[in-house]
C-alpha cells in the first residue's frame, strides 16, 4: 500500500525507478523519509516477519528495492575479498541471482564495519554497487555485469585502513563516488553507462564516511552537496565545478538531510542552511548544539527535525527555529540511521532491537518494539508496505500480514 | 585460441576476440564499453565454455579477471537454473593444473563444490602446498580438524606431526594462530617469526621532525645517504645509525623503544636482505603511521595515513630482488595526536612470495631457527 505524493513521484520517476522503490542510501530522496503508509507499528515477530533469509556474506549496507526485487551487497571469505551482490524476490525471499567478484582494493577495515558498508544506488534500470575496497560494479537488474572500476588500482593511495563507507549517489544523471580518505582523497563523477570519469575533484585529505545529498534546483537541474570535515561543498554534478562552500566544518560520520530547500548539516550540533533555489548560494538559518546527532543521520519530517545521539536519545526540534521540543530515550546505541514512514520513526539499534516511535504523540511515544537478536547497523529500506533490514548474516522483510 | 575448437573456427575466433576485449581493459574504465559488449556475447555461451573462460584469466589483470568472472557466474547460474550440468571433469582438470591462475582455479573449485560436494571434498587433501591461498586453506583446515581429533583422543605424537604439517602449509593468520596454539599446548615450540619471515635486525636513525606532518614529504639525511657510518642533523642534534633487534614474535619494530614516546617525529630503519637469486618477491608491511619504503635506493611506495589501524600484511608491495644484498630503508612518521591509541610508532616487515610463503635472507642469523 502506498500513498503517492507529487514530491516523491517527480524525483523517483525522473530516472527510471518507480514510486515505491527504495533506490539508494536513505531512500529515493536520500533523507530517510518514505511516503509508505500501513507499515506495522506494534511489531510482533510472529505476525510481522514475512521472511528472513541467510546472507552468504557480511555487510551493513542498506537493501534497495526495485519493484519486486530486493538488492543487497555483502562480502565473504577469509580476507573478505569476495564481493557479493544478491538479488532477492521481495515476495518470498528466494534468491533470484547472486554475483561474486574479487576485491581489487584493500579489504582491511575495523572489525565493527564491513567491506560491504556503502549502500548501492539504482536508477531503476542499472544497479551500481561500491565496496569499501573502492571497487565499483554496474549490473543490470538481471545481474549482467555492464562495467566495473577498481579505484584503488587506479589511485593506489585511495584507501582507509578503518574502511570506507560513503554511499553512491546519482545526481544530474551522473554517478558520484566519494573516495575520501587521509591520503589520495577525491570525489569522482562517472558516466553511468561506461564508468569512465567525467570529472575527478580533489577532496579534503581526511577520512570521511558521509554520503552526499542532492538538491533539485529551480531550473530542474540538480546540485551535489558534498559533506566533509571542511563543511559542505555544493558542486555541479555534471562538471565537478564548485558553486558554493559552507566552510564552518561538518561531521565525517552522520550525513546531512535535505527537506523543503533547507539542508540540516551535522555541524556544531545541527546547522540549518537555507539553500537558494538557483543552487548558487546558501544562508544559515539556525544552529543548535542540542540537536547534535551521533552516528545516525538526522531526519526531517513535516515541520520537525529529529536526531539520535550516541546515548540513544531521540531529540525533536522545530525546523523553523531549531528549538528543541522534546526528547525521548530509546535503547541504543544506533549505528544505522532511522527512517520515517506514516508519521512513525523506525530505529534499529546495534543489538537488533527495533523501536517504533509514534511522532504524532506530543512528546513522541514508543509504539512498538521487536528484537531481531542480531547486530543491525544498516538504515532500513521501506517499500511497498514493508521494511527491509539486514544484519551481518541475514535480511528480514517486515510487513503486515496483508502485505505478505 | 583458448581451446574451443569444437565450436568451429568462426565461433572460436569470436570467443577469442571477446576474451581479448576483456583482457584489454585498463585503468580508469578504459576499454569498459568494448568489454561490456564482449561480456554480453560471452555470457550467452554454454557451460562448455567455462574452462576456456577460466583460462582467459591466466596472466590477466584484475579488471579482466572480474569481467571474466562475470561471464562465468552468469553461465553457471543460468545452466544450473535450467537444470543443466557443469562440465565437472574439465573443470577438475583445469583446477588440477597448477600452471593456471590461482584465482581462476579457486573459482573452478567453487563451481565443482556447488554441484558435487563429494567430489570437491575428495580434492581437498591435494591442496596442501597449493599456490592458491584459498585452496591451500581448505587443506589446512582439513588437517587441523584431523589433528584436533587426534589430540582429543590423546594421540599426542600423531597430533603434533599433523599440526606441524598444517603449520608448514598454513598462510592465513587465523589458522597459524590456531595451529601454533595447539602445538604449544602440547608442549612444542613454534617459531612464528621465522614462519612469517619477519625481519628482526635493523639499524635505526632518528628522531627527525614531523611538525605539522611535514616530515613525510621532507627529505632527511638517510634518504640522501644511508651509509651506516653517516651522521645527520636530527631534531635534537646529531643523529647516527644504531643497531636494533626486535624479540617480538610478529617482528614489531618499535621506534618508541630507543627514542621514547615522542610525538611529531620521523624515524628511519634499514636492513640488508640477501637473496640467493634474482627473483620477484613481495615486501609485506604492517604500519599505522605514515611511511615510505625504498628497495636498493628506489622508492617502492609511501602512504601518509595515521592511526587508522594496523595488521600483518596490511600492504603487499611487489618488488624484484637482486642476487646478493638488497638494501631496505623504511621511514615512519609519528603525528601529533595524543589519544592512547595513537602512541604506536612502529612497523613490521617481511619478505615473501605471492602466496605469503616466507623468503629468508641467505645470511639470516641463526637465532630464527625453525620450530624445534
Amino acid at each position: 500500500m502506498k500513498k503517492i505524493l507529487l514530491t516523491f513521484t517527480f524525483a523517483a520517476l525522473a530516472n527510471g525507478a518507480a514510486a515505491g522503490d527504495w533506490t539508494g542510501f536513505r531512500g529515493p530522496l536520500g533523507n530517510g523519509v518514505s511516503d509508505e503508509v500501513g507499515l506495522p507499528v506494534a511489531l510482533n515477530a510472529k505476525k510481522h516477519i514475512s521472511w528472513r533469509i541467510d546472507l552468504p556474506g557480511r555487510g551493513l549496507s542498506s537493501p534497495l528495492v526495485v519493484g519486486n526485487r530486493v538488492f543487497v551487497t555483502a562480502s565473504a571469505g577469509t580476507r573478505q575479498d569476495q564481493l557479493q551482490i544478491i538479488c532477492i524476490n521481495a515476495a518470498d525471499g528466494s534468491v533470484i541471482w547472486q554475483r561474486q567478484f574479487w576485491a581489487m582494493g584493500s579489504t582491511m577495515c575495523h572489525n565493527k564495519t564491513s567491506i560491504a558498508a556503502p549502500t548501492p544506488v539504482t536508477d531503476g534500470r542499472l544497479l551500481f554497487a561500491i565496496f569499501s575496497s573502492n571497487d565499483l560494479f554496474c549490473l543490470d537488474l538481471d545481474g549482467n555485469l555492464q562495467w566495473l572500476r577498481g579505484m584503488t588500482l587506479d589511485y593506489p593511495n585511495a584507501r582507509n585502513s578503518l574502511g570506507m563507507a560513503s554511499s553512491l549517489v546519482l545526481a544530474g544523471g551522473v554517478l558520484v563516488a566519494q573516495v575520501e580518505n587521509d591520503s589520495e582523497s577525491f570525489t569522482a563523477g562517472l558516466d553511468k553507462q561506461t564508468g569512465v570519469n567525467l570529472w575527478r575533484a580533489d577532496r579534503p585529505k581526511s577520512a570521511n564516511w558521509t554520503t552526499a545529498t542532492v538538491q533539485k534546483i529551480g531550473s530542474g537541474a540538480e546540485m551535489l552537496l558534498l559533506q566533509s570535515g571542511k563543511g559542505i561543498h555544493a558542486v555541479n554534478p555534471k562538471s565537478g565545478e564548485l558553486a558554493w562552500h559552507y566552510a564552518d566544518g561538518a561531521s565525517t560520520i552522520p550525513s546531512s538531510a535535505l527537506a523543503g530547500g533547507v539542508l540540516y548539516v551535522p555541524s556544531h550540533g545541527l546547522t540549518a542552511l537555507e539553500l537558494a533555489d538557483d543552487g548558487r548560494s546558501f544562508k544559515q538559518k539556525w544552529r543548535s548544539s542540542r540537536l547534535r546527532p551521533g552516528t545516525a543521520s538526522p531526519l526531517v519530517h513535516r515541520d520537525r527535525v529529529y536526531s539520535l545521539n550516541n546515548a540513544g536519545v531521540l531529540t525533536c526540534g522545530d525546523t523553523d527555529s531549531g528549538k528543541r521540543l522534546w526528547q525521548l530515550r530509546l535503547d541504543g546505541p544506533f549505528g544505522g540511521s532511522p527512517v520515517v514512514a506514516d508519521n512513525h520513526l523506525y530505529a534499529f539499534n546495534e543489538e537488533g532491537k527495533a523501536q517504533v516511535v509514534d511522532l504524532s504523540a506530543p512528546e513522541g511515544r514508543i509504539a512498538g518494539e521487536m528484537d531481531l537478536g542480531e547486530m543491525i547497523q544498516c538504515s532500513p529500506a521501506v517499500s511497498n508496505g514493508a521494511l527491509y533490514v539486514r544484519s551481518n548474516g541475514r535480511i528480514w522483510k517486515i510487513a503486515r500480514k496483508t502485505q505478505l | 585460441m583458448l581451446g574451443l575448437a569444437p565450436l568451429g573456427q568462426a565461433a572460436a575466433d569470436e570467443f577469442d576476440k571477446s576474451v581479448a576485449a576483456l583482457r584489454a581493459v585498463g585503468g580508469e574504465g578504459q576499454g569498459n564499453t568494448a568489454a561490456g559488449q564482449a561480456l554480453q556475447r560471452l555470457a550467452k555461451g554454454g557451460a562448455d565454455t567455462l574452462p576456456a573462460l577460466l583460462a582467459g584469466m591466466d596472466g590477466a589483470n584484475l579488471f579482466a579477471a572480474n569481467y571474466l568472472r562475470g561471464a562465468v557466474e552468469v553461465i553457471a547460474g543460468n545452466t544450473l537454473a535450467k537444470g543443466g550440468e557443469l562440465p565437472l571433469v574439465e573443470l577438475g582438470e583445469f583446477l588440477l593444473n597448477r600452471s593456471h591462475d590461482a584465482k581462476s582455479r579457486a573459482l573452478a573449485f567453487e563451481l565443482i563444490a556447488r554441484v558435487d560436494a563429494e567430489a570437491a571434498e575428495q580434492l581437498i587433501p591435494g591442496f596442501l602446498g597449493d599456490p592458491s591461498v584459498d585452496l591451500r586453506r581448505e587443506a589446512v583446515a582439513r588437517l587441523l580438524g584431523q589433528a584436533d581429533g587426534l589430540a582429543k583422543v590423546g594421540n599426542k605424537p600423531a597430533a603434533v606431526l599433523l599440526y606441524r604439517q598444517a603449520l608448514d602449509a598454513a598462510r592465513d593468520l587465523d589458522q597459524i594462530k590456531s595451529i601454533s596454539g595447539a602445538l604449544r599446548e602440547l608442549g612444542r615450540k613454534v617459531n612464528l617469526t621465522r614462519h612469517f619471515g619477519f625481519l628482526v635486525d635493523w639499524q635505526m636513525a632518528g628522531p627527525f621532525h614531523n611538525k605539522d606532518r611535514a616530515g613525510f614529504e621532507s627529505v632527511f639525511g638517510p634518504e640522501k645517504n644511508a651509509e651506516l657510518s653517516a651522521s645527520y642533523d636530527g631534531m635534537d642534534g646529531k643523529v647516527k645509525w644504531q643497531g636494533y633487534s626486535t624479540d617480538d614474535e610478529y617482528g614489531m619494530v618499535d621506534f618508541n623503544k630507543p627514542y621514547g614516546d615522542l610525538k611529531e617525529v620521523t624515524g628511519y630503519a634499514q636492513t640488508e636482505f640477501v637473496s640467493g637469486i634474482n627473483r620477484p618477491a613481495e615486501l609485506r608491511l604492517g604500519c599505522k603511521n605514515a611511511w615510505k619504503i625504498w628497495l636498493n635506493g628506489e622508492l617502492v611506495f609511501g602512504r601518509d595515513e595515521y592511526h587508522r589501524g594496523m595488521r600483518i600484511d596490511q600492504y603487499k608491495l611487489p618488488v624484484q630482488l637482486k642476487k646478493g644484498g638488497n638494501a631496505i630503508l623504511i621511514k615512519a612518521c609519528q603525528n601529533e595526536q595524543v589519544e592512547d591509541w595513537t602512541v604506536q610508532w612502529q612497523f613490521q616487515l617481511r619478505v615473501c612470495d605471492a602466496t605469503g610463503t616466507a623468503i629468508h635472507s641467505a645470511t639470516k642469523k641463526n637465532r630464527e631457527v625453525a620450530a624445534q
